[in-house]
């Protein structure tokens, strides 16, 4: 039986090895080298410049705000999913969910059509009469790409931990005489913290890693992180720089994941 | 008698199409302890969340005291409840759980401290403040429930179900152990559940509901002795119901014999209901019997035999200490006392309907 589920999971340890293992050494190989293959931290220190560290320091913020934007937007929406009649919330959720399935490059290259200067939402303003949105190619569209993206990964874990919470404890706490507001603060939200937590690591790592985003909606003019690592592996050819600064962006996601396996013990909010 | 707390008046509710209540009207009485009784569907939890206030009804009103409380909100209603599966609140400790109530009211750290002890003691689970509900057994769980529920000194106890989920044993210890907190705190108990042999131990009066109507409403002896219909008497215990015809006052005829009893007042030659309960049977020599039969089936229960026996194409269930094998030709005899008639039902509507559970 057990060799059983052994022979079966044989493909995924190939893959793994292959795809996940391997590659990561040869970050960790090229991240702890210089071109002539000797060993350096340079590499890593890189991440000191002001260059660098103004990218991370940026990266950080806009994906703080989008992830605080998103569970803002995220936790009042997963209580209306949950709060909506057993019956009728499939349908809901499948109707929130069906952007999902749409290519993600391609969601925000329509963004991008969106706000260009003389795109859609500014066409229709000039019919209006409003004057014009010119965010594209600042931090402001980066952050609306991030927000739009990213939003599901908030409300599918907080909508998650919220339809755990059993309806009778609730009721108990307005039976023991707590209000709508004191329920909410004293039960709810203590009791929707694992989803937090998943909603959040679930927003911020793709937030903070992502460079497709800054490239379509952020211009060139705004460097992420994520932009400098690419720039360096597409354009630089300095694999070794990448990687370096690709262990630092590690680092940061190992510290979220550590959090996230501290408040979120049975996993629940992950279970999609 | 003492004075009504709550009266429930002409109270209809549905949800969506189906009816779950209808023109129901029940009061509970001061210091009562009240068991809603029926089979899953038949509205005794939508009655005490009515109660509760997490329903509202679609018509009719419910009094507090005397005062209309139908709009009332939850939270303002001077009523506690303690929930099926206890809904404790799984991130707080017992003592903050306990606490919940109090802390909202405003009450000093001194009192909530003192009444917690009271509470843990009052179910004896003194010692375990600092715990984690998830570290306690379901019984002791429960015990909590009662304890958070109770430190807010309500007028009236709601309990859905509580001992739904305990096994056997547990469960009749919390039976004795809910009478004797009942006793202690001198409030209003009103219990729900949908097992019979609870509802006869613990309460002072029963309400029997079935489809959203009351059956019947009495002493766990009036229902047990004395039940109005079949539904009741099937409900409660077993039971035998037989087509009978009431020849004239204090005659019964029925199974092809005529069998003296105590009951008046139904008329001549109608036809009634006979309700005989398994114990009351007597199965005696064939010649001393009133009907004769014979034992189908016998299997050993413990405290009784039960056996079921064949008479005039009728299959009477018996419950009896001495046993009777399996062919044995039996005469029947049953004390006029321990026939109970019961009027036919009227409609489609009051016939005894299959219990789900």
């Amino acid at each position: 039986m057990k060799n059983k589920a052994k022979l079966l999971a044989a493909p995924y340890s190939v893959w793994a090895i292959a795809f996940i293992l391997i590659p990561l050494a040869m970050i960790f190989y090229y991240g702890l080298t210089d071109r002539s293959g000797a060993f350096t931290f340079e590499n890593i220190i890189s991440i000191t410049t002001a260059e660098h560290s103004k990218a991370l320091i940026l990266s950080l913020f806009l994906s703080l705000i989008s992830t605080v934007i998103c569970l803002l937007l995220g936790y009042p929406l997963a209580m209306v999913l949950t709060k909506i009649g057993r019956n009728s919330h499939s349908l809901i959720v499948f109707i929130f969910i069906l952007p999902m399935w749409m290519n993600f490059l391609l969601r925000t290259l329509a963004w991008q059509t969106l706000l260009e200067k003389t795109g859609v939402i500014n066409n229709i303003l000039n019919i209006l009469g409003l004057p014009s949105l010119n965010i594209i190619n600042t931090s402001y569209a980066i952050v609306l790409g991030m927000v739009y993206n990213f939003l599901p990964f908030m409300v599918l874990p907080l909508y998650n931990s919220l339809t755990k919470i059993d309806t009778n404890v609730i009721n108990a706490a307005h039976d023991l005489g707590a209000n709508d507001v004191t329920t909410f603060i004293k039960i709810t939200l203590p009791l929707s913290v694992p989803g937090i937590i998943s909603g959040v690591t679930m927003v911020f790592i793709p937030a903070l890693t992502t460079f497709v985003i800054s490239n379509l909606l952020g211009g060139s003019k705004i460097l992420l992180i994520g932009n400098v690592i690419e720039q360096q592996f597409t354009q630089a050819s300095n694999w070794n720089l990448g990687s370096g600064l690709s262990i630092v962006l590690m680092l940061f996601i190992v510290v979220n994941m550590i959090i996230t396996a501290v408040f979120d013990k049975d996993g629940e909010g992950t279970m999609l | 008698m003492s004075k009504h707390l709550i009266d429930l008046e002409h109270i209809t509710k549905s949800f969506g199409s189906n009816v779950v209540l209808d023109d129901l009207n029940l009061y509970i009485r001061e210091n009562e302890f009240l068991t809603l009784l029926g089979p899953s569907g038949c509205g005794k939890t939508t009655t005490l969340r009515l109660i509760g206030g997490f329903e509202t009804p679609d018509k009719g009103r419910i009094l507090f005291d005397g005062i209309d409380i139908t709009n009332i909100p939850p939270h303002k209603r001077q009523l506690n409840t303690v929930f099926q599966k206890y809904a404790l609140f799984t991130h707080m400790n017992i003592e903050d759980n306990i606490a919940f109530g109090l802390k909202i009211k405003g009450k000093t750290d001194k009192y909530i401290k003192d009444k917690i002890e009271y509470a843990l003691k009052l179910v004896n689970l003194s010692g375990y403040g600092k715990r984690m509900p998830d570290s306690l057994s379901g019984g002791q769980q429960q015990r909590i429930a009662i304890a958070r529920a109770i430190v807010n000194e309500p007028k009236v106890l709601l309990l859905d179900e509580p001992l739904g989920a305990l096994d056997l044993k547990l469960r009749q210890d919390m039976q004795y152990e809910l009478i004797r907190m009942k006793k202690e705190l001198g409030i209003t108990f009103i219990y729900v559940t949908h097992d019979q042999e609870e509802a006869l131990t613990m309460s002072d009066t029963i309400v029997v509901m079935n489809q959203g109507y009351i059956q019947q409403i009495g002493t766990p002896e009036d229902i047990y002795n004395e039940p109005e219909n079949a539904f009741v008497a099937d409900f409660i215990g077993d039971s035998n119901i037989i087509d009978a015809t009431m020849i004239h006052d204090k005659l019964v005829s029925f199974l092809g014999a005529r069998f003296d009893c105590v009951d008046v007042g139904f008329g001549e030659n109608k036809p009634v209901d006979v309700v005989l309960r398994p114990e009351d049977i007597i199965l005696c020599k064939p010649e001393e019997g009133t009907i004769t039969g014979e034992v189908t089936h016998l299997i050993f229960k413990g405290v009784h035999y039960e056996m079921e026996v064949m008479t005039e194409g009728y299959e009477m269930l018996v419950h009896s200490t001495t046993m009777s094998p399996v062919g044995t030709k039996v005469g029947i005899k049953v004390d006029p006392f321990n026939i109970q008639i019961m009027h036919k039902p009227e409609s489609e509507d009051e016939e005894a309907v299959g219990v789900e559970e």
